[in-house]
């Protein structure tokens, strides 16, 4: 097995131009278990740990712009308040040793259905940054999943990293597994609330592809758009009918982690349960505490 | 109780004495059998069927053995002693040779230079199957339509138990039918070993392993050697809990070292693993009791289906245990109990901690939550009315002639105070930081489940352990030395035997010898046994030492050795009758009571202990700390049970066979425990003490579940409750909020 690691992103574009069936390597904590399951057994592995572009995030415009090898344990600890969400997913994922090798990078790069980073960045508006020797492009990350563990990714791409604005509004997320810690999601949801510009939502583990509840998304809008500035109750019958048509957004399964019965129904609790969270946030002024 | 360290050189019966491998295991420097290397070894891998029922037409073993770097590739052909093996019935191929009868059944073995060549190979082994309609659902495993999978038909043992008036009536009677999923032992450390061949012509096998003895005579009867010539030697074993009972690699390592005559190890994976040991019986259990409105038991009759899977491994002797534990620890005059093992063609199942007890356990104590709140009385309550006592006769008959403080425990627990409210940090939150409620939904439950469990081997069982003990100054000071094939399997016997030592001959200095089976046979470290019948035979081989000794200071032996070997034996126990179950079955019983306060999120169905509560008689603690580490350990197995460890099986095959989907509770699902250990001396076992090890695995999932029930007002007639079970029944509520 070929052993590739990069110094530059200029050489590690180089590389996977040269050997398109390189496996890039970032956390290893997909990659790793794939080849000790004997899942995979690649002709070369791209080592991208060397590469100081992506293990940084700045600014950039009204957006951030966060690089692909942004560990989970730092998007808790640096990004907590401008992505919130994200924050609560990452906190989430595995456990503390997961957290400090896994990226949001490496999870898009599986674009497993029940990635944790996924729902927040659907709800967050995030496009990812994909990049080759061709050139750079930018895909909005429900245009970026392509099916289950399947994405748009070229052969000779690399993901860069995600861009995302940082949060206007309340935001949470929310996972439901059967246990306390180190779980894979039954069934996850993501909110983001833009007061005085609309709804983010984003569905995990209930469908072949992370999930955005566009329905869901325009029905809340319009109900929000006169509220924004009342910041008045919202009534029992909206957010009810929220819930439905996030439920409605999900196209689930039975499977050995649950049943497609009792995927429909925590999407109906969460949607319920994360919109009159944030909902509260905003009328008290906050910005959303996940 | 005395602070212990690392490397001590003191500690006698009573003091709490460290574990000489704690500290390597939890920073990872400890050896596990997997980490057995010799120069020039090679790696063996076993081929698998991949069908639960099959017809086996054909082997093709030329494609592996064509492949570069591998040394042999055996089948069923190969095997040149005894071609099947089994603990209580040799029923189990050593390889199949033309019928499959579970998915992930041994059918040829390779060995090669590299482990990865290894696998290869065996990808390349082509096997000509007829796929069979698998048997799978036990409740029909005795139809006429029923393929039979066994020369002798589907039943592996049927076990009744008649006592009192066959037709009883009550004032008060409740029915369920309860069903429990298939648990895994989940150890650390999946099954591996190394085999060397040797110039005697016999094998050396370095083996993680519970029972040293009966590995070795399977293993000598399936290579066609005398015993002799097959020596075990325990090498680091994680964990047991029943899957090491049971051969794996075993017989294949051996068959493969001698016919390559290089060294061979095998290793599972943690998915092979799945595959390769027995797990615990899913049961289907259907309970009457009826009982006097003060809620005095007047009857309980049960039927108890416990599918045995493929193979029937300890089948019969669980059987004989769920049976006898059928009514619980309960005084109650009138039984009539059915249990049924059956053989089917599901993953076969044996021993796991707990034994039959467990799957019996939940049966009856939910009975009793279901009898308390049909005689309005408090689940507690209940329990106590009817506790066992010393002097109280079991359903067979058997009358307790040891402390049976059974009211005591259940007083003790529910006199705790209850924990506070819940605090609203998100990990004490049902779901945790997966941040699905802040409150809202969430009910609090309190629960109880008691349990009883035979301790040592029964039914007649020829139950022994074997220890020598050899006394001799070195280097100026007295050492003494223990022998024997007892293994520790985590359970703590590494220091038990040192105390014994200590107290008995007063010496500091005592080395335990590596186990193996150049000694006696020890038993296996199974039936929470292995501290009463190794305590009993090193103290035996301690006294015969002191005898010799006549009174001298040891540090005066000079050149003299003093050597003495015991084999020692619990009082013998009877076989049951065959048509009423009545019999001396069972040497000893011991109690655990659980109370578990738990917070449920009504609308996801998910579930956090908060605390659990548990109170244990254990006789005597050998070592106080380490009776500490069994409770937590075994009420954590028990959570597990109750909440989330299931082997999925669907038309025979494991949908789960990874720890990715196979949950076992993390420290976030542990909650805080408080232990009350009470030590009445047993007058009939060594020190007075009781087995420790499977009683708190017992009660703590019926414990769980009450609370569970308790909390939202469901059935939850299945273990583990999922959180589909609480929202299904709960459906309609919530999505009219
Ligand atoms: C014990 C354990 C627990 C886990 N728990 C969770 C959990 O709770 N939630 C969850 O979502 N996941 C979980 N995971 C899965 C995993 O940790 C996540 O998917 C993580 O985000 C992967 O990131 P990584 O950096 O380790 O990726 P890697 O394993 O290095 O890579 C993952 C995939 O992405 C590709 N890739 C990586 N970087 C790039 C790049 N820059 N460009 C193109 N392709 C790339 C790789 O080729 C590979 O296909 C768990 C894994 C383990 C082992």
């Amino acid at each position: 097995m070929r052993f590739l690691r990069p110094h530059t992103w200029a050489e590690a574009l180089g590389a996977k131009a040269e050997f398109p069936d390189a496996l890039p390597l970032m956390g290893g904590t997909d990659v790793m278990v794939d080849v000790n399951f004997g899942r995979a057994r690649p002709n070369a592995l791209l080592d991208l740990t060397a590469i100081p572009e992506l293990r940084t995030w700045a600014p950039d415009g009204d957006a951030l712009r966060v690089g692909a090898g942004v560990t989970y344990a730092r998007l808790v600890s640096e990004l907590a308040d401008r992505l919130p969400a994200l924050a609560a997913a990452s906190r989430t994922v595995g456990s503390p040793q997961i957290r400090n090798r896994g990226t949001a990078g490496g999870n898009l790069g599986s674009a497993s259905p029940a990635g944790d980073a996924h729902p927040p960045l659907l709800a967050g508006g995030a496009e990812v940054e994909l990049e080759s020797v061709r050139g750079a492009r930018r895909v909005a990350v429900e245009e970026f999943f392509a099916g289950p563990k399947r994405s748009v990714l070229e052969p000779d791409e690399l993901i860069a990293g995600f861009r995302a604005r940082p949060a206007t509004g309340p935001q949470y997320f929310a996972k439901v597994g059967t246990r306390n810690a180190m779980v894979i999601a039954v069934c996850s949801f993501a909110l983001a609330l833009r007061p005085g510009e609309g709804v983010g939502t984003g569905i995990g583990s209930a469908g072949p592809t992370p999930l955005r509840a566009y329905a869901a998304e325009e029905f809340l809008a319009g109900e929000l758009a006169d509220r924004w500035e009342k910041r008045d109750a919202l009534p029992g019958p909206v957010i009810g009918e929220f819930a439905e048509l996030v439920a409605g957004a999900a196209r689930p399964i039975d499977d050995v982690r649950g049943t497609a019965d009792y995927r429909a129904h925590v999407l109906r609790v969460l949607a319920r349960r994360t919109l009159t969270w944030a909902w509260a946030d905003h009328c008290e002024g906050g910005a959303g505490c996940a | 109780m005395t602070t212990p360290r690392v490397g001590e050189r003191t500690g006698r019966i009573g003091d709490s004495t460290a574990r000489p491998d704690g500290t390597p295991k939890v920073t990872g420097a400890f050896a596990f059998s997997s980490d057995l290397y010799l120069t020039g070894m090679l790696w063996g891998v076993t081929v698998r069927a991949p069908h639960p029922r099959a017809e086996i037409h054909g082997v093709d073993v030329g494609p592996a053995l064509a492949v570069r770097g591998v040394a042999a590739a055996l089948t069923a052909e190969d095997v040149p002693g005894r071609a099947v093996y089994g603990l209580d019935v040799p029923d189990q191929p050593v390889l199949a040779r033309d019928t499959v009868r579970y998915q992930g059944e041994p059918v040829a073995l390779v060995a090669a230079d590299h482990p990865e060549t290894a696998r290869r190979a065996a990808a390349e082994v082509a096997v000509d199957y007829t796929v069979l309609e698998p048997l799978t659902d036990p409740r029909r495993a005795l139809d006429d339509g029923s393929p039979q999978l066994h020369p002798g038909g589907n039943l592996v043992r049927h076990v009744p138990i008649r006592r009192g008036d066959p037709q009883p009536t009550a004032e008060v009677v409740v029915t369920g039918e309860y069903t429990v999923g298939m648990q895994d032992q989940a150890f650390l450390g999946p099954e591996s070993g190394l085999a060397v061949p040797a110039a005697d012509g016999g094998v050396d096998l370095y083996i993680a392993t519970q029972w040293l003895h009966v590995d070795r005579d399977q293993v000598a009867a399936a290579l066609g050697l005398a015993p002799e010539l097959v020596r075990l030697h325990l090498s680091g074993v994680g964990g047991a809990f029943g899957a090491r009972e049971d051969l794996s690699m075993q017989i294949h390592a051996c068959l493969l070292a001698l016919r390559t005559g290089r060294p061979v190890k095998m290793v599972y994976s943690r998915e092979e693993s799945f595959f390769g040991h027995v797990h615990r019986h899913p049961a289907i259990l259907r309970y009457e009791h009826g009982a006097t409105r003060e809620g005095r038991l007047v009857y309980v009759k049960a039927e108890i289906l416990l599918d045995g899977g493929a193979y029937a491994s300890t089948s019969q002797a669980v059987a004989g245990n769920a049976a006898t534990h059928a009514a619980g620890p309960y005084e109650v005059p009138n039984a009539h109990v059915d249990v049924y093992a059956l053989y089917t063609n599901n993953p076969p199942c044996g021993a796991m901690r707990g034994f039959g007890a467990v799957q019996a356990c939940f049966g009856y104590e939910s009975q009793m939550d279901r009898l308390a709140a049909a005689c309005g009385l408090d689940p507690a309550e209940i329990r106590i009315r009817n506790a066992m006592r010393e002097g109280s006769a079991a359903i067979t008959g058997q009358v307790l002639d040891f402390p049976a403080p059974v009211a005591e425990l259940v007083r003790r627990v529910r006199d705790r105070p209850l924990p506070p409210q819940r605090s609203t940090d998100l990990r004490a939150m049902p779901g945790g930081v997966g941040g699905t409620t802040h409150g809202e939904d969430v009910v609090r439950g309190v629960g109880y489940g008691v349990s009883i469990k035979n301790v040592c081997f029964s039914e007649g069982f020829d139950d022994f352990a074997t220890a020598r003990v050899r006394l001799e100054v070195t280097g100026g000071e007295p050492v003494a030395t223990v022998f024997t094939a007892a293994c520790e399997v985590g359970q703590g016997l590494v220091t038990v035997q040192e105390q014994v030592v200590r107290t008995e001959l007063g010496v500091d200095r005592v080395m335990i010898a590596p186990a193996d089976t150049s000694v006696g046979g020890a038993g296996s470290s199974s039936a929470s046994r292995q501290t009463y019948m190794t305590t009993g035979a090193v103290r035996a081989a301690c006294a015969k030492v002191r005898d010799r000794l006549a009174g001298r200071d040891p540090a005066s032996l000079g050149d003299e050795v003093i050597d003495a070997t015991v084999e020692w034996r619990h009082r013998p126990t009877s076989p049951l009758d065959p048509v009423t179950g009545q019999g001396f079955a069972h040497v000893q019983y011991a109690f655990a009571a659980h109370r578990a306060v738990v917070d449920v999120d009504l609308g996801l169905g998910l579930v956090k202990v908060v605390e659990l509560a548990t109170a244990q008689d254990v006789g005597k603690a050998v070592n106080p700390l380490a009776v500490a580490g069994q409770i937590h350990g075994g009420s954590a197995q028990g959570l597990g049970l109750a909440l989330m460890e299931e082997i999925q099986v669907r038309d025979g095959e494991i949908v789960n066979p990874s720890f990715t989907d196979y949950l076992i509770p993390t420290v976030l699902d542990m909650p805080p425990m408080s232990l009350d250990v009470l030590e009445l001396a047993d007058p009939n076992a060594p020190y007075g003490v009781r087995g420790v090890g499977e009683p708190p695995t017992i009660s703590s999932t019926p414990a769980i579940v009450a609370a569970v029930r308790a909390a939202t007002g469901r059935n939850l007639n299945r273990v583990p409750v999922r959180p589909e079970h609480i929202t299904a029944e709960g459906l309609s509520v919530e999505a009219g909020r």
